[in-house]
């Protein structure tokens, strides 16, 4: 007697990225990728929440926090994260000429978010705000600058994709990109949401 | 440019490596490269080294790799242990200068905890897992490729360090202000941080790889609660993984720039707090001991269930007790440093959540113990293994459970009765259970059985070597001995006991020469594997041939019944000369690719030039890994069809074809 076998090659009517069974997988893998950038900024926020007070000889949250560039940083990142959900709209349409323009809004808007946050960086620096001065600073720095390095790994990442989309348009394997992109930028999008209101409110607060 | 050279001879070799023996490690490292490259160069194998082996994404192979990664580091961490033995076995001894002995506890700790038993663990989940759950590979081949260099290259970064530059000497914890710039200005502690930062991220790969692999490319009909208890281990294992690496990524992290680019994370001068470190550390080590005993935990779920020619008993509540301990483990993390002071509250709350660890885990070693009650039990290698772990993990367990009493750890903490307790639990859960799987997969990953009576003096001298290693630490511990102490005065009544223990450790070192012995003669002498079935198994991966062709399965199974190939073999239902040609169709398979190597090798370089702030090479390095990253981006050609007539003809040869 043989043994009982499966049926490869199953159908299934969902968008191209979860209806091939690979792609699919590899979004799943991403969801995990995205527990562990979780917990790094977990870690990341409670070491900012113990050293907050940690101000050594150097200025304190409510001393240094500028909150109008905080604003435009946050206006820009959030609008950023509504344009990437109209680029996914329309790759669900099939239109990739209208996904390519809302990607390259959303990059500008990212790199707008980033040019922002060095110049308010370089501004605490040339006061003396580095983060040698004080644990309070290493924490702040160390938060928002991961944050920060990943939106700007994110524009890298959304160019190269600009281009495979422009020379493969609307596949499973460049919507599974797209998609998995997009996901990554909503997930910065939530993180700034903590910190403006964890680290720039509440030290403004407190 | 003879102030270049100096600096240079001064930077890479201080005095700290130029010690004779350092010095004729150097002088055999050398023959040996050029030992290899020659042989290599001979018997014209550089060729198939880079296509069969760099290149690959074979689960199959990767774990090979890792195998062979884990036993070398397994001798090095040994020899650092004999080094340690020999210091301590004499009062007053000098057998090595104190700032090498410092070097030695730290690499020895290290190398085995990241270095031996993590990859050990992922060479037993790449060799089995896909194999049990019926699938052709794990969910991302070139993810685990990358994982392996990942890995490889953290530890051979660590071990660099031994002849370049200096080891780290801080214990393999870690602590600020040991690992402080102010007090600690060589390159050795760069080298921790840097290969623990490249292996953990391997690391936290893998976990997310089989996580996938196990949640999504079961074979159809293989619900949750009919996966092998190994499956069921590696994904707890995974999890653990995914949520216990971030956090030390991020304390490493710290650590690193303190000392790199002047933050001031753990520098008290600036308002830094060393406990953060410790606490960040801990929420990541803390579950690492489960990530290193979980597994185990399932390897010797499936020994005892072969070897007793049983289902294993109370396999829900196996299945209940290993993700309560999941759950658990993130809950006490605070026992490693009660003596911080943070008060008897929280001291009290994470004493009691200690001891609550020991249920599960009790419950455990009662199915195990009725797994065999009535059972036609076989004293194989691996079942004499398993029977060692249970008495040994059970006194290593209740010796933790005394340790949790917190007024007592108090007097415990940081004595030889911790270094005797984790090592009780380490060796005799991890290490016991690394070997039984060891004799247990052979066949299936090498095609040969590993010779049963060689295995059987292995066994005896390492459970005998590591008693007597043992005990005496456990009563040194309580007379007063602290762990990572230099040497003693005679007189305080340690000498007799510390004796014994090196006595014991030369007893496992011989059960390492032997188990060699044992591998080298059964690759040449060994009885060949002609069924795919040498133990009468019961899941899925002994329905395949020893060794397994490359796309594992020619047709993915179904599934019915928990243990599936047994019950399929009680059906009467095999593999064997049942496959009718009509139903082998093509298979999709991951291609060959250099990329997962070459991301390694720039990730050595990185960390390579950051150990010594040399940055024109660490930019060289960190361009590396952008190109090799661009180029994986843009590379759609990842996959190949493997043709049915390849897989007809493989399965034809193997007497696996019907007609």
């Amino acid at each position: 007697m043989s043994m009982p076998l499966a049926e490869e090659h199953e159908v299934q009517h969902l968008p191209v990225e979860f209806a091939d069974e690979k792609e699919s997988i590899k979004i799943t893998g991403f969801w995990m990728f995205l527990v562990t950038d979780v917990l790094i900024f977990g870690s990341l926020f409670s070491t900012y929440a113990v050293y907050r007070g940690a101000v050594a000889q150097g200025p304190s949250a409510n001393q240094l926090f500028q909150m109008g560039p905080v604003m435009l940083e946050t206006l820009l990142l959030l609008t950023s994260s509504f344009t990437i959900g109209l680029g996914i709209y329309a790759m669900r349409k099939g239109n990739v000429k209208a996904l390519m323009g809302w990607m390259l809004v959303t990059i500008l808007l990212g790199a707008g978010f980033v040019g922002t946050e060095i110049h308010d960086f370089v501004s605490f620096a040339a006061i003396g705000a580095t983060w040698h001065t004080s644990a309070f600073l290493s924490a702040f720095d160390i938060l928002v600058g991961t944050h920060g390095a990943h939106v700007t790994f994110g524009i890298f990442w959304a160019v190269t994709l600009l281009f495979q989309l422009k020379k493969r348009g609307i596949t499973a394997q460049t919507a599974r990109k797209v998609f998995t992109y997009s996901l990554y930028w909503h997930f910065l999008d939530i993180v700034w949401i903590f910190i403006y209101t964890f680290v720039y409110l509440n030290g403004k607060i407190v | 440019m003879p102030s270049f050279v100096s600096y240079l001879i001064h930077t890479l070799f201080p005095p700290s490596v130029r010690l004779p023996d350092i010095l004729l490690i150097d002088v055999g490292l050398v023959f040996g490269i050029i030992g290899i490259v020659v042989f290599l160069t001979k018997t014209g194998r550089w060729g198939s080294l880079w296509r069969d082996w760099l290149t690959t994404v074979d689960h199959k192979k990767i774990a090979v790799m890792y195998l062979i990664a884990a036993l070398l580091m397994l001798f090095r961490g040994g020899v650092d242990a004999l080094m340690i033995r020999a210091q301590l076995a004499a009062p007053g001894a000098h057998f090595m200068p104190a700032s090498q002995y410092d070097e030695v506890f730290t690499t020895h700790g290290t190398i085995m905890i990241f270095f031996m038993a993590m990859p050990f663990i992922f060479a037993l989940f790449n060799a089995v897992v896909p194999l049990m759950i019926g699938a052709r590979d794990v969910a991302f081949p070139r993810l685990n490729a990358m994982s392996y260099w990942l890995f490889a290259m953290g530890a051979a970064l660590f071990n660099v360090s031994f002849i370049i530059g200096g080891s780290p000497n801080a214990g393999w914890t870690a602590y600020p202000p040991y690992t402080g710039l102010a007090y600690n200005p060589g390159p050795g502690e760069n080298y921790y941080f840097l290969a623990l930062l490249i292996a953990g991220l391997g690391t936290t790969m893998t976990g997310i790889n089989f996580l996938v692999t196990t949640i999504r490319m079961r074979a159809p009909g293989m619900t949750l609660m009919k996966m092998p208890m190994f499956v069921w281990s590696t994904m707890v294992t995974s999890a653990l993984i995914l949520f216990a690496f971030p956090p030390l990524t991020v304390a490493l992290a710290m650590s690193l720039f303190d000392r790199l680019f002047g933050s001031s994370f753990f520098t008290l001068a600036h308002g830094g707090m060393p406990m953060m470190y410790v606490n960040l550390f801990w929420l990541f080590g803390h579950p690492e001991v489960y990530i290193l005993v979980i597994p185990l935990f399932g390897v010797f779920s499936e020994v005892v269930a072969t070897y007793s020619r049983k289902a294993l008993f109370g396999y829900p509540l196996m299945v209940v007790s290993i993700l309560a301990i999941m759950f658990l483990s993130y809950g006490t993390w605070v026992h490693h440093f009660f003596t911080m002071g943070a008060g008897p509250g929280v001291n009290a709350f994470f004493g009691l959540s200690t001891m609550l660890i020991a249920i599960p885990t009790g419950v455990k070693i009662f199915n195990w113990i009725f797994t065999m009650w009535g059972g036609r039990i076989q004293m194989t290698t691996a079942m004499l293994y398993q029977l060692a772990f249970i008495p040994t993990f059970v006194i290593g367990g209740a010796t933790g459970v005394l340790l949790a009493v917190v007024p007592a750890d108090y007097q415990f903490h940081n004595s030889y009765f911790l270094i005797a307790h984790f090592h009780n639990v380490i060796i005799g859960g991890t290490v016991f259970g690394l070997l039984s799987a060891l004799y247990y997969w052979w066949p299936k990953m090498f095609g040969m059985k590993l010779n049963e009576r060689q295995g059987r003096w292995a066994f005896w001298l390492f459970f005998i070597g590591f008693w007597v290693t043992f005990t005496p630490q456990y009563f040194l511990g309580l007379k007063g001995m602290t762990r990572r102490i230099y040497t003693y005065p005679a007189g305080f009544g340690w000498h007799q006991l510390n004796v014994i223990s090196t006595v014991g450790a030369l007893i496992m070192g011989a059960a390492f020469v032997v188990l060699v012995y044992n591998i080298v003669w059964s690759l040449r002498f060994g009885e060949r594997d002609l069924t795919g079935d040498p133990w009468d198994g019961r899941t899925l991966e002994w329905a395949l041939p020893s060794p397994v062709p490359e796309y594992n399965f020619a047709r993915i199974p179904v599934v019915h019944e928990r243990d599936a190939w047994w019950a399929m073999k009680q059906r009467g239902q095999s593999l064997a000369g049942s496959l009718r040609a009509e139903d082998v169709h093509d298979v999709e398979m991951p291609k060959n690719t250099p990329i997962p190597f070459l991301i390694g090798v720039s990730f050595f370089v990185m960390g390579f030039g950051m150990t010594f702030k040399w940055w024109p090479i660490a930019i060289i390095g960190f361009i590396g890994v952008i190109l090799c990253l661009l180029f994986s981006g843009f590379d759609y050609d990842d996959h190949h069809h493997l043709k049915a007539d390849v897989i007809r003809n493989t399965e034809a040869s193997l007497g696996r074809l019907q007609g």
